[in-house]
């Protein structure tokens, strides 16, 4: 009851085949990303056509990404969900309310280069990691 | 809220490993009823019962009612 897999003999090891489906499709999207954004310069020599089928191969890669997160998830017991979630929850919220206040910066002209979303990125996943640390450790 | 999980592992003989095999949780989550750090959610309250064989309120009691 309350498991998506409960029907499955080994649930311990559905969990761990849904972790390797979600490590090989982030390994998948991350190569995707890469490919679309030294492609053009190193591989086609921005050809247009080879450049909108790179990041259209990585959209689909990233979508399917996402599905398998979803799959991953469910497949989590009740108190992993919840250390996920709340690592999440403080991930968006983070994520947001710096987002926003670093665009602002330039915006309002206090800082003179340009804020890139790749630092977003890696402050969201670090927040991320510190979010499922903290879950941990809390119901350690 | 209080419970008797750990005692009743123990009767059985079993690790936290067996349990959370049974339950079909992990070991941290079984561990952390035991603590009392968390409470299992209905449908898992009635997996335990039935696994032990006792009602649920035998198992699980509110603090606010001892």
């Amino acid at each position: 009851m309350g498991q998506v897999k409960s029907n499955d003999s080994n649930w311990a090891e559905n969990q761990a085949r849904n972790t390797r489906q979600l490590a090989v499709w982030t390994g998948a999207w991350v190569a995707t990303i890469a490919i679309a954004a030294f492609g053009p310069k190193l591989l086609w020599d921005y050809n247009p056509v080879l450049s909108v089928v790179a990041v259209l191969a990585s959209l689909g890669v990233g979508f399917g990404m996402v599905r398998v997160n979803g799959h991953y998830l469910q497949g989590l017991d009740e108190l992993q969900r919840r250390i996920f979630l709340e690592a999440a929850a403080l991930t968006l919220g983070v994520g947001m309310v710096c987002g926003l206040a670093y665009e602002l910066l330039d915006d309002i002209k206090l800082i003179t280069f340009n804020p890139e979303i790749s630092h977003l990125v890696v402050l969201m996943s670090l927040t991320f990691m510190g979010g499922m640390i903290a879950g941990q450790r809390k119901y350690q | 809220m209080k419970n008797r999980l750990k005692v009743l592992r123990a009767e059985h003989d079993w690790t936290q490993a067996r349990l959370a095999t049974e339950l079909e949780v992990s070991r941290q989550t079984v561990n952390a009823i035991e603590k009392g750090k968390f409470d299992p959610s209905l449908p898992l309250a009635f997996k335990i019962s039935r696994l032990f064989g006792q009602p649920i309120e035998q198992i699980f009691q509110d603090e606010s009612e001892s």
